[in-house]
């Protein structure tokens, strides 16, 4: 990211000054701090763990093995159904916080009672530690003494076990997910929906449109920048999510609910450090392989309009 | 001229990385000043450990005034071993440290990272089983922290005894007596999935019967030459898992039940049996007041009566580090003497209820034992039990927990859970460099 936006001025002053590099006020070797630290702490560990990758590496030593590590992780058969559970987790949560975001910047943004007490009361969960979230809902969600289903059996339901039933515990925590970010999702939308120009609604009314048509046509596809946001957002938070899955089920009960982050994790825990760098190196490619067409085709898609 | 500030500006930037690397050695700041040697000792934070730890670090102080130990806790489990392992190589590690012995302390690489130990430290006074589970290249590294522990199925005596049942000596007669304490509406068998690594003793405590049909497995299977799937008697512990899943015989919060909670349905009666390391006789005491003759342990059964073995874990090792030198070397080779003499045994029963003979000749945990203490010892004793196999060979793959959770929840299947846990030793293996996988 931060290469992309110091290049950007300086191609745009090449080409006004007509090839001739514009002086800048500060000497080069103003830029050699940064450039140090940003070399000893991002660049070097990139290029030594690609290069760790393909060793088998005890902490103590090192053996170079090729593409063993590699072979060796995608024969591991938790993860073939880690990267489908990841694709599951990243698509469910970044749906639901693109719809409920809408839905709730939709409420927050007309003249409801105590609008901006509703508004940091959504935005809150954003603010509390991820871990700490995990571990609260964890207690919510224990199938015999947790509050929710207590609360369901008051009703007469017998809830499942959140957390504990196979079927049932990658979604439930995905749904915590939502929870937690959603207020995140809404305050980009509410930002999007506010910068909408009055007049289009105005002239709407005199059209005579009403709620739906308002929506369908002016905050829909004018909020659109927001959505694009939303969704890179959340769709990149969702491949690499760790920390509430750790904190929840630790994959568990199983594999049931491992993600690729959290095998690899598991894989460094074993001190199979060479193995769980090699998961690094595909986790980054897996998300550059999605998230880079993706937010290609949604801007193409904004320009178009 | 700006040749020279590139140079300033290098140098200032690396040294800045170069003391961000070394900004962890701020623990073990000069503390020899006064003649007093001050060690630093870790050990990792289970109640238990930390009170002995506390108790060795008294008891030792009284006897050694110019010797001060400082006890610093570490989490267990595995990430433990990352710290363990990180500390180490990066030269950072305590003064003295505890830490697993067997599988776990071949992987810290000892010859590399651990000074050996000699008779200056009683290491003739242990008993065999522990020195091997310690040794590298003919080396003993350490000496023992707390006593033998076994991998056995914990009962509620009362519950037996209401039932009329006995003491099963095959996995026939045991799942016999579960099926009529099921039908006496009682848990047969407690599970606790709640904290994973308590959902492997069916398979790992098996392994004396394991043992006793192929003496030869733990040399083979270090050699990649006998897998869990293909030998039988390996493979009935995932079977006996699956068996007691398939029947309904576990509690019925088996999925989120925690080791208390397990503890607790076990001392009231609400579960007949608990497949666990009796080490968690001390946490069930603690917390259940009164359950120290009602609590019994067996051997988990086999298929041969006459062949009854339990499953022993040796105890984990007290190690010095190759960092360790000087007059901090010498102080904490007399606090490992002193954890290895009869002075260090009774300073540990001092701290907290021995659960399992020690390691160190001449000690003896006494009369005032819980049942299933004196029930292990009888096993002992008649020269039945054996080691498990984390101690006979360093093959021990990271994922036997959640796959045994798997096969325990009826996520899949005996069969297919241990040809899992075959591919997922194979990783250790490959990692330890042992020829043949």
């Amino acid at each position: 990211m931060a290469t992309t936006t110091v290049t950007r001025p300086a191609e745009t002053l090449v080409s006004s000054a007509g090839r001739v590099r514009a002086k800048s006020p500060y000497p080069h070797w103003f830029y050699l701090p940064a450039a140090v630290i940003y070399g000893v702490l991002f660049i070097v560990p990139t290029i030594i763990a690609f290069y760790f990758s393909l060793t088998r590496w005890s902490i103590f030593d090192s053996k170079f093995i090729g593409l063993g590590n590699y072979r060796t992780f995608f024969q591991e058969p938790a993860l073939v159904t880690s990267l489908w559970h990841t694709l599951i987790y990243a698509v469910v949560t970044s749906g639901l916080k693109v719809v409920l975001g809408l839905l709730l910047a939709m409420l927050l943004t007309s003249q409801i009672l105590a609008r901006g007490y509703l508004r940091s009361v959504v935005f809150f969960p954003v603010l509390v530690s991820t871990i700490g979230v995990g571990l609260t809902f964890t207690v919510l969600m224990n199938p015999e003494k947790g509050l929710i289903n207590q609360s369901l059996s008051l009703i007469g339901i017998q809830g499942p076990g959140w957390l504990t039933d196979p079927s049932y515990a990658l979604l439930s925590v995905a749904l915590v997910d939502v929870w937690k970010g959603v207020g995140l999702a809404t305050l980009i939308y509410i930002a999007g929906i506010v910068s909408i120009p009055q007049e289009y609604f105005e002239a709407a009314r005199v059209d005579g449109a009403g709620a739906w048509e308002n929506f369908r046509h002016i905050v829909l596809p004018l909020a659109r920048p927001a959505t694009v946001t939303v969704i890179t957002l959340s769709l990149i938070g969702g491949l690499r999510s760790f920390d509430l899955i750790w904190a929840m089920t630790r994959g568990g009960p199983g594999f049931t609910s491992d993600v690729i982050a959290s095998v690899i994790y598991k894989q460094y825990q074993a001190g199979f450090y060479g193995l769980s760098t090699a998961g690094n190196v595909v986790l980054f490619l897996v998300v550059t392989a999605i998230v880079l067409p993706l937010s290609r085709f949604l801007n193409r898609k904004e320009v178009e309009l | 001229m700006r040749t020279r500030h590139i140079a300033v500006a290098l140098l200032a930037a690396g040294s800045m990385a170069l003391t961000a690397c070394s900004a962890g050695s701020l623990g073990s700041s000069d503390s020899s000043a006064g003649g007093k040697v001050t060690l630093n000792f870790l050990v990792d934070n289970g109640a238990e450990t930390v009170k002995i730890a506390n108790q060795l670090a008294k008891d030792f102080a009284a006897k050694n005034p110019a010797i001060e130990i400082k006890v610093e806790t570490r989490p267990a489990g595995t990430d433990g071993d990352n710290l363990i392992k990180t500390r180490l190589s990066t030269g950072d590690m305590s003064d003295v440290f505890e830490y697993n012995s067997g599988s776990l302390f071949q992987a810290i690489a000892p010859e590399k990272n651990l000074v050996p130990l000699d008779d200056g430290q009683n290491i003739g006074n242990l008993d065999k089983n522990f020195t091997t589970t310690v040794t590298a290249n003919n080396k003993v590294y350490g000496v023992p922290w707390g006593g033998f522990m076994a991998g056995a199925i914990l009962y509620n005596k009362d519950v037996y005894a209401k039932l009329g049942l006995s003491v099963p000596k095959t996995w026939d007669d045991f799942m016999a007596n579960n099926a009529k304490i099921k039908a006496a509406g009682i848990a047969p068998v407690i599970q606790s999935y709640g904290e994973t690594w308590t959902s492997q003793l069916f398979v790992l405590g098996d392994f004396a019967n394991v043992l006793t049909a192929d003496p030869q497995f733990p040399d083979q299977y270090t050699k990649n030459q006998a897998k869990y799937a293909t030998t039988p008697a390996a493979l009935a512990g995932f079977q006996h898992l699956q068996q007691v899943h398939d029947l309904g015989y576990q509690n019925k919060d088996y999925a989120s039940a925690k080791v208390p909670d397990a503890l607790r349905y076990l001392a009231q009666g609400k579960g007949a049996n608990y497949p666990i390391l009796s080490a968690l006789m001390s946490e069930l005491i603690a917390e259940n007041p009164g359950s120290e003759n009602k609590i019994g342990l067996f051997a988990i059964p086999g298929t041969d009566a006459s062949q009854n073995k339990l499953t022993v874990w040796s105890p984990a090792g007290v190690y010095i580090p190759t960092t360790t030198t000087g007059a901090k070397l010498d102080a904490a080779k007399k606090f490992l003497a002193y954890i290895a003499s009869s002075d260090g045994c009774n300073s540990q029963t001092a701290a907290s209820t021995p659960t399992g003979p020690y390691a160190v000749k001449g000690c003896t945990v006494g009369d005032n034992v819980p049942q299933a203490v004196k029930d292990m010892q009888a096993y002992i004793d008649g020269g039945n039990s054996s080691l498990a196999l984390e101690f006979l060979s360093p093959v021990k793959g990271p994922a036997l927990e959640q796959i045994c959770v798997e096969v325990g929840s009826g996520i899949s299947k005996a069969d297919a859970g241990a040809k899992h846990y075959d591919e997922d030793v194979k990783k250790q293996a490959q990692q330890l460099g042992l020829s043949g996988w």
